[in-house]
């Protein structure tokens, strides 16, 4: 049995629809992301979850049991507030003690629980400032740490790297990920950053408008996505409007207007003359002189536009025979080499005819 | 110094000058030993041990102590109240019925409240109704600064205690009344310096036989300006700015404007 099962769940807010039927089962021990950009409903699930807001149809199940009607401190789950929400009255320790106060623990198993949980998120020394005196990553860790301590079923997390720098949120990415693996507990995290999603979780729900677009693991996401919006959402990528030309199998013909034909490949039953668009990830694509052979089917020449070095790789936008713009990216591995195209180059985009994949319309 | 900031310190000094000149003028001839207020004499306390045995005087000043005390402590419990409903419920009219007794002209004040407690309660005039008359002009400046204060917090600092574990009475308990504490303070000295110093509003709801501390200086002089009211008035100035300074240094906030 899941450890929370939203059933159906649907919430109306006047005639908007923030939620819209949505039904999601979370395991114990997962670490489960809500992705999709603001306003999508991500936030209302997880005020729901907490029992903040009420769904309007459905229901939320924890052990299998009704959440409806628990009030939000009945509920075996704590929360991390985006922004913080720390009591700026207590001190540190003060802060982390207080779930356990409310739960009616003893006054020396709350000093020990205190203790570890500090330890746990490296605030040792930090026990009697007051949130006021502590950087960002630092409230971070202590609403963490008031988060964990006493050990809820679920731990809710609203975007709570979102106020910290970008160095910093690499870094609380990697505690996060540490820190749930040694704490067991079952995260829900919530955020509108694709990289993050990718980077810390088990398994994400990608929501647009109120509605999960697709649930899957983060790899599956990001290689297979399920629909134009998915695609386009998680990482970047090139989108081709084609027709189908031919299907056997798994091999798929497509064409792309004023480009040619293109080769993929499909395990599903797809209809000749169907129309949709072909999604291929920068990454997979490779560019080439002119008149350098490449051994791949798909072989297209075009004009490089503009380029964008980065550093470990760079960014070439390719203008084809069509006049569509090709992202590729380009890893720059060889010693002593920046670049190797210039703009202005005739060159020939490459890749792999399993590289992409057919999206329907 | 430049021309233009030359002007301006003028000006800064001209309004204050204007400002408490007549203040200082009051403390000094509470000190002066004579019983005309034109010229300087020379020093002495005798206004102010005069004072201590004008069994009047001493009256008046624990009536208007007494108020001020019972009038500030009510008007501080049901200005919170208000505050926090106006806060969390974001009624449209509560603001409105909290707050036009402080915009309302005190003397319209004055005359309907003496009317309703006459001629609707049929209520004999005297301490206590000079009470319900201040705790009533009170409330609104009390719920005034509680609400602001309360704007002035991340909402998500309530929900994180509930969601931690604390029944609505434990959130109140341990998180919004430690956080509203420095409003209380404020809006409870705030409400005791009104008190202590109404005057239009007391005098049509006093009655007879009952008087106030500035209930007792009117009638002083409208015989003359004595010593003996420059004493009490300096005393009275004391007290407020005693008061004015405690506020500040319990809640910094409130006196910058941030409440």
């Amino acid at each position: 049995m899941a450890l929370l099962e939203i059933r159906n769940v649907t919430r109306r807010f006047g005639s908007l629809e923030a939620v819209k039927d949505v039904s999601i089962a979370i395991e114990a021990g997962e670490f489960f992301t809500l992705l999709g950009p603001s306003g999508c409903g991500k936030t209302t699930i997880l005020r729901m979850i907490a029992g903040f807001d009420v769904p309007d149809e459905g229901e939320i199940l924890l052990d299998g049991k009704s959440l409806s009607g628990v009030p939000p401190e009945k509920r075996p789950l704590h929360t991390v507030f985006q922004s913080y929400a720390l009591f700026p009255h207590m001190t540190v320790a003060g802060n982390i003690a207080f779930p356990l106060e409310m739960a009616g623990k003893s006054a020396l198993e709350i000093r020990r629980r205190v203790d570890e949980t500090l330890a746990l998120v490296h605030l040792e020394d930090k026990a009697g400032s007051f949130p006021h005196e502590l950087s960002g990553g630092q409230k971070q860790r202590v609403a963490l740490a008031r988060g964990l301590v006493n050990q809820p079923r679920l731990l809710l997390l609203d975007e709570p790297l979102g106020a910290l720098d970008a160095k910093l949120r690499v870094e609380m990415q990697i505690e996060l990920i540490a820190l749930q693996r040694e704490v067991g507990i079952t995260f829900i995290f919530v955020t509108h950053s694709q990289q993050e999603a990718l980077a810390l979780s088990h398994r994400i729900a990608v929501m647009k408008d109120g509605r999960v677009e697709q649930l899957d693991e983060p790899d599956k996401l990001y290689s297979a996505p399920a629909n134009r919006f998915v695609a386009d959402f998680i990482g970047k990528i090139n989108l081709i409007e084609v027709e189908v030309t031919s299907s056997s199998k798994v091999l798929l013909g497509l064409c792309a207007a004023g480009l040619g034909e293109i080769a993929a490949t499909d395990p599903r039953p797809i209809a000749v003359g169907e129309r949709g668009v072909f999604a291929l990830r920068p990454e997979l694509i490779r560019v080439f002189g002119h008149r350098e052979s490449a051994d791949l089917k798909n072989r297209f020449e075009g004009v490089v536009r503009e380029l964008l070095y980065l550093g470990d790789v760079t960014l070439y936008k390719v203008e084809l025979a069509n006049g569509c713009l090709i992202e590729a990216l380009m890893p720059n591995a060889a010693p002593g080499r920046a670049k190797f195209h210039e703009v202005g180059d005739a060159v020939a985009v490459c890749w792999r005819h399993d590289a992409g994949v057919y999206l329907r319309n | 110094m430049k021309r233009s900031q030359f002007w301006l310190w003028a000006a800064a000094l001209a309004t204050y000058a204007f400002l408490y000149i007549p203040l200082a003028v009051v403390v000094l001839f509470s000190f002066n030993d004579s019983v005309l207020n034109a010229e300087w004499v020379g020093f002495t306390t005798r206004w102010y041990v005069k004072l201590l045995h004008d069994d009047d005087m001493l009256h008046a000043a624990a009536n208007s102590l007494l108020i001020a005390l019972a009038s500030s402590s009510v008007a501080t419990l049901l200005g919170a109240m208000a505050g926090l409903a106006m806060h969390r419920y974001r009624p449209r009219w509560l603001p409105f019925l909290v707050l036009t007794p402080v915009a309302m002209p005190e003397i319209l004040l004055g005359v309907s409240l003496l009317l309703f407690f006459r001629q609707v309660l049929d209520l004999s005039l005297g301490l206590f109704s000079i009470l319900a008359a201040h705790i009533t002009f009170s409330i609104g400046f009390v719920a005034v600064i509680v609400r602001a204060r309360l704007a002035g917090m991340d909402e998500s600092t309530f929900e994180a205690a509930r969601n931690l574990g604390a029944t609505p009475w434990a959130t109140f308990r341990r998180v919004t009344l430690p956080l509203i504490m420095p409003a209380l303070v404020a809006g409870f000295l705030m409400a005791f310096t009104l008190s202590i110093d109404d005057f239009v509003i007391t005098f049509f709801v006093a009655g007879v036989g009952v008087n106030t501390l500035p209930l007792q200086i009117y009638s002083m002089i409208k015989v003359a300006v004595t010593p003996e009211v420059n004493a009490i008035s300096t005393l009275l100035m004391a007290l407020t700015l005693t008061l004015i300074l405690i506020a500040s240094r319990i809640a910094p906030d409130v006196l910058k404007g941030r409440a």
